[in-house]
């Protein structure tokens, strides 16, 4: 699949998974990418805090959209900012203050589960409609939260019978089942459990949203090495260092076949683990390379986006 | 300074209490807890929170048990090494049956009770409302205190985004339970009504407006059922909040040396400082090995260097490519044992009383005994696994 072809498939585009599987860089990749074909874009970060900035050297991401490459802003998307807007751009304005002094708000919020999710959500789809990118990217709530996140809308339309709310989430759900308009992007680990949980939501996103699913992206494949079998052992390293006359020690050698041997059996793990995750779940996969370097910055996000529109070509 | 350890927290805690962002392995080093405290000689029991299905399945939980029950000691001593006495129990916390069994508690009447557990709030509040799975957690553990039978009962604690919500919990509900605008609404008394109603219904009006009149009716309902509940509640949540700050209480640190989790662990050991209490053992799971002594810049120089040697022969650039290769791969593993170890650094500054206690990254994922052994050995290697993450190559 071409890049733009890709990036035209929806507009907006969900990227959800467990903490810690690198949603947040996944979300930069794709961001990068698609800036690269011409787009405009726009990344959406929902829970306030997030390294998103960091890996484009800018400064932390707030409420008002900032740049953070050519080609690409950035936002943030709290429940409570969506709140206020929308309780303005329904005529509450007055009483919004008083909702939240009161304590109301928490009371009416845990009445309507999933209310804020969906304030969010709609906050998105009114971006999307008005046209201010051509893609967004929202980078979901991280842990067990994703299922909810997605799925609030529906429950809402089953809790709430009429009023201003359950029409925001007739609006989300239209837009979530629209596979033109939407789809979700999971990230996961080639590791048991991450691979276990990834097609348990897979499944069920797809039974009780209805979205359309994206290439799963799997992060933190150790790139190959290049080394034959066999070549983790000290005595492999040594003949090598022999015959092009360098001096390698034997402690160093040792070391050497350690660790090339420890990088053979996490890659074997690996690839079982994402062969796997193919078998179980009939989704493309695109594996996104492990980056050893310390911190993520720019440069890293852009091999990232390389490996991103390799892994594209095959789908 | 009184430094603690996991010894120490196996061997003299009366409560444990797993903490740290999710998907580090709490519930993991939970299980592993409970069952060295058993193999010593306690009656342990383990309290998980949406455990991994196939680690539940090896606690014998295969389907939701509100209560914990025991586990065959073949399981998980099979080789009888067991101090006598000792037992192992499990559980998986059920946040609303925990919660149901509350109101029952303390309702005045069967019918109250009834009422209140129909109440499509209540319903939302039982089951939907963040926050309600860490507060039922605490009451699990204060109920199995209160009760006797164990003298160790090692809890997890949800995978929160915060880890310290559970502390914070049960005064975030309560807060919620006396909320001033509805409590109005369930005082039937005409005083009331004189002094605030008119403001109130206009607000409550207003409300019902954007999420109808049902979700307000709802509301409504429930603040009149529970009215009189709240003082008992209370009680409880305080209790609660104390049992966790006794001599014998204890909290273990989970963490993985990754730096979102790492930024996860070091603001839950600020904010613990700030709830007077300590972390008193310091896990880290998932810990690169570090090879040799020397440092990744420089094994990255001489790859690097290797590369510009030229040679004519193929056989000699193959080789040359290959040694690249490999002190290439050296440095990139050595250094993210490097980042690691600054990482955890971190951490310890601010957990300097606790005991640390390294987990490397070990080839499979962890749900049977017989891998849930393996940690155990790591964790509670004689002397104390204390000194520094795994390194290989000494």
């Amino acid at each position: 699949m071409e890049l733009a072809h890709f990036c035209s498939t929806s507009r907006v585009v969900i990227v959800a998974g467990k903490g810690g599987v690198g949603k947040t860089t996944v979300a930069a990749t794709l961001a990068v990418a698609a800036a690269r074909s011409g787009l405009r874009v726009l990344i959406v970060e929902v829970e306030g805090k997030s390294g998103l900035s960091t890996a484009f050297n800018r400064p932390a991401l707030g409420y008002e959209e900032q740049e953070l490459a050519p080609g690409i802003r950035g936002r943030t998307l709290t429940p409570d900012a969506a709140l206020r807007d929308w309780l303005a751009g329904n005529g509450l304005k007055r009483i919004s203050k008083r909702l939240v002094q009161s304590g109301a708000l928490d009371v009416i919020a845990t009445a309507v589960p999933g209310m804020k999710d969906i304030l969010v959500l709609g906050k998105v789809k009114s971006l999307e409609q008005s046209g201010t990118a051509d893609l967004i990217i929202v980078d979901a709530p991280a842990a067990g939260h994703a299922l909810t996140f997605l799925t609030s809308a529906h429950g809402l339309l089953d809790a709430v019978a009429v009023g201003p709310v359950r029409k925001q989430a007739a609006d989300v759900v239209e837009m979530l089942s629209d596979p033109q308009r939407c789809q979700v992007i999971l990230v996961t680990l080639p590791e048991e459990t991450p691979v276990n949980e990834a097609v348990d939501t897979a499944f069920a996103i797809e039974d009780r949203v209805g979205v359309r699913l994206g290439p799963m992206i799997v992060n933190g494949c150790y790139p190959d090495l290049d080394l034959p079998d066999g070549s983790a052992t000290a005595a492999a390293a040594q003949a090598d260092a022999e015959m092009i006359d360098v001096f390698v020690s034997d402690r160093e050698a040792h070391d050497l076949a350690a660790a090339a041997a420890f990088r053979a059996e996490r890659t074997a793990i690996q690839v079982v683990q994402a062969d796997r995750l193919a078998e179980r779940l009939p989704l493309p996969q695109i594996r996104l390379p492990f980056i050893f370097t310390s911190e993520l910055g720019f440069s890293e996000i852009e091999t990232l986006a390389d490996s991103f529109v390799t892994g594209l070509d095959p789908l | 300074m009184n430094v603690h350890t996991l010894n120490d927290v196996v061997d003299h805690g009366a409560i444990a209490v797993c903490c740290g962002s999710g998907g580090v392995g709490k519930t993991t080093t939970a299980a592993v807890v409970a069952i060295e405290g058993a193999r010593r000689g306690r009656r342990a029991v383990v309290v998980t929170i949406d455990p991994a299905k196939r680690l539940a399945n090896a606690l014998g939980l295969d389907e939701l048990a509100n209560e914990p029950r025991l586990i065959d000691p073949s399981r998980w001593d099979p080789d009888n090494h067991r101090v006598p006495g000792g037992e192992l129990s499990a559980m998986m916390l059920d946040t609303k049956s925990t919660f149901d069994g509350l109101v029952t508690r303390y309702a005045d009447s069967p019918a109250q009770a009834q009422r209140i557990l129909a109440n499509n709030f209540y319903k939302n509040i039982s089951s939907a409302l963040s926050g309600t799975q860490e507060y039922m957690a605490m009451e699990k553990l204060h109920e199995l205190h209160e009760d006797g039978g164990f003298d160790l009962i090692v809890v997890d604690t949800p995978p929160s985004r915060h880890a310290l919500d559970f502390l914070d919990a049960p005064a975030r509900l309560l807060r919620l339970l006396n909320n001033a605008v509805f409590r109005m609404l369930m005082v039937p008394t005409r005083t009331y009504l004189k002094i605030a109603g008119a403001a109130v219904q206009a607000f409550i009006r207003t409300v019902s407006r954007v999420v109808g009149t049902e979700v307000v009716d709802d509301i409504v309902a429930f603040f009149r059922s529970f009215e009189g509940m709240e003082e008992g509640f209370r009680t409880r949540a305080e209790r609660v909040v104390e049992i966790l700050q006794q001599n014998e209480t204890r909290f273990v640190l989970v963490t993985s040396p990754q730096r979102d989790a790492i930024e996860e662990a070091r603001y839950f050991a600020e904010q613990i400082g700030n709830h007077n209490l300590a972390v008193d053992a310091l896990v880290v799971n998932r810990v690169h090995p570090r090879f040799g002594t020397e440092m990744s810049a420089g094994l990255r120089a001489r790859a690097e260097s290797l590369r510009e040697l030229t040679f004519s022969n193929r056989n000699q650039r193959e080789a040359r490519d290959r040694l690249a290769a490999r002190y290439q791969n050296l440095g990139e593993f050595n250094e993210i044992a490097e980042r690691e170890r600054a990482h955890i650094e971190t951490v310890r500054v601010r957990t300097r009383s606790a005991g640390v206690a390294f987990v490397p990254y070990l080839p499979h994922d962890v749900h049977d005994f017989t891998a849930l052994a393996e940690i155990g050995r790591i964790l509670f290697a004689p002397p104390d696994n204390d000194a520094r993450p795994p390194s290989t190559g000494d």
